[in-house]
């Protein structure tokens, strides 16, 4: 054998990365979803430049954590579907490896192309210019939070009726943490105050998530292929 | 002794006096902690409302002592694989969700004469709420799986992945909270309370652990029950399959 060929996790992740834009670029979808729910905001609540300013970081923020549940409900289906899991469960590496590379690959896929978007979001509903570069590293590092939790509710709700209301109804009190230290960033540097202290709460809320998550939805692949 | 327990019929056998046992001292205690509501002397500032208080706390402390019975019933289910937690795990979840939910009806009926006003995006409050909010998740993936097992340790694993994000909810929703304004609708008095007011809450706070407890264990064991009438109207059929000749 001549090429040295990429470790099995490593295949696994360029294959998801590589099926998430194969095929009507998946993460442009879930963009799309985000801008136009944030196109949404100036109808519903009145298109006033000082109020539509004063909400604007964190709608911004909260359209960006509804728009990433979205998504999660094929993170796991297709293979468990295909039995794609199942092969995977034979291999190796753990379920809960498998889970964090999926997961790492969501967010390289649909994470970070949001992330990008919700400065833009943000700066034209009205939020100051500023704030763009600490709304960028909070999304960045909210989404990574967002898709190791969510990575838990898709495991979970694998062959389960109803999937993706379930899947937003188990991960949202997850949330709760990762939108108020983001929101608070965000906000921090909207009014010029320091905003690093919250999106060091924040780094530390998706570590910990990163570090932890694997292994829940680890146990709930496992359980899922029975 | 929990691994004693662990045997179905043992549970059983051992639960069946207690439940009685439990629900007179559920009973009693109940009518002492009501006696002593409506007799404790109005508060000089909270006047009557105050009684409010006595059916409020208890029920927002059982709340989460349910997600923590919940929480070690899970584990116990996960690790050891045993079947009387995953049921007793399945019987408190709705019970510290309809605690949590009285937690939640009569903070906002106290709130309203206290306060002026239903609900406050206090912390404490809103992290009740988040409580609230993982039993019904719980719940709901619980009813969503058909299998039953399966159903279980996927409940299981979401009770546990609550457990660990409780304390950081609390003490995220503390910090927002404490960010935008100073923490100052929910104080709880320490330990000043006044001994004509503390008696009746300890009382109560006891009824309401019994109560829990009685129900647990009825609940517990109806899901044994009903487990069990399962595979008895299953067994027939199971044979049936088993030696089609037979039939």
């Amino acid at each position: 054998m001549s090429a040295r060929r990429p470790t099995p996790l490593l295949a696994l992740f360029l294959r998801d990365m590589q099926l998430a834009w194969a095929g009507g670029g998946g993460p442009l979808l879930a963009g799309a979803f985000y801008l136009g729910v944030a196109a949404l905001v100036p109808l519903s609540a009145g298109p006033s430049p000082e109020r539509l300013a004063a909400m604007a970081p964190g709608l911004a923020w909260l359209v960006l954590a509804v728009a990433s549940l979205l998504s999660l409900e094929r993170l796991f289906e297709p293979d468990w579907e295909d039995g794609a899991l199942d092969l995977l469960a034979q291999g190796r590496a753990p379920l809960a490896a498998v889970a964090a590379v999926k997961a790492a690959a969501h967010w390289c896929a649909t994470g970070a192309p949001l992330a990008l978007l919700a400065p833009a979001a943000a700066v034209a509903l009205g939020a100051p210019v500023r704030i763009a570069g600490p709304m960028l590293a909070a999304a960045l590092l909210g989404g990574l939070a967002f898709a190791y939790l969510g990575a838990i509710g898709a495991a979970l709700s694998l062959g389960a009726r109803r999937g993706g209301l379930l899947i937003a109804v188990l991960v949202l009190p997850l949330l709760v943490p990762p939108v108020i230290f983001g929101a608070a960033a965000v906000e921090a540097a909207a009014l010029g105050g320091p905003w690093l202290p919250s999106l060091a709460l924040l780094a530390a809320y998706a570590l910990l998530a990163v570090a932890a998550a694997p292994f829940a939805a680890g146990a709930g692949l496992r359980n899922a292929l029975g | 002794m929990l691994t004693v327990l662990a045997n179905p019929a043992r549970f059983m056998a051992v639960s069946r006096p207690l439940v009685p046992v439990l629900g007179a001292a559920t009973a009693l205690l109940l009518a002492v902690g009501t006696w002593l509501s409506f007799t404790a002397p109005p508060d000089y500032q909270q006047g009557n409302s105050v009684r409010m208080m006595f059916v409020h706390v208890p029920a927002a402390y059982m709340g989460l002592f349910a997600y923590a019975c919940m929480g070690g019933a899970s584990f116990a289910g996960l690790v050891w694989r045993h079947a009387l937690a995953d049921a007793a795990a399945k019987a408190a979840a709705p019970l510290g969700a309809g605690f949590t939910f009285l937690a939640l009806v009569t903070g906002s009926l106290w709130g309203k004469p206290m306060w002026g006003a239903w609900w406050v995006w206090d912390a404490r409050l809103t992290s009740v709420l988040v409580l609230f909010l993982l039993y019904l998740g719980y719940l709901a993936l619980h009813a969503a799986v058909e299998d039953e097992t399966r159903a279980a340790r996927a409940a299981a694993v979401l009770a546990l992945a609550g457990l660990i994000n409780l304390p950081v909810v609390k003490f995220s929703v503390d910090w927002w909270n404490t960010l935008h304004q100073p923490a100052s609708l929910l104080r709880a008095d320490g330990p000043s309370v006044a001994p004509e007011i503390l008696a009746p809450l300890l009382v109560m706070s006891l009824a309401y652990t019994c109560l829990f407890g009685v129900l647990w264990l009825v609940r517990t064991r109806a899901e044994v029950w009903r487990r069990r009438a399962h595979s008895v109207r299953r067994a027939p059929a199971m044979r049936a399959t088993l030696t089609p000749e037979a039939a």
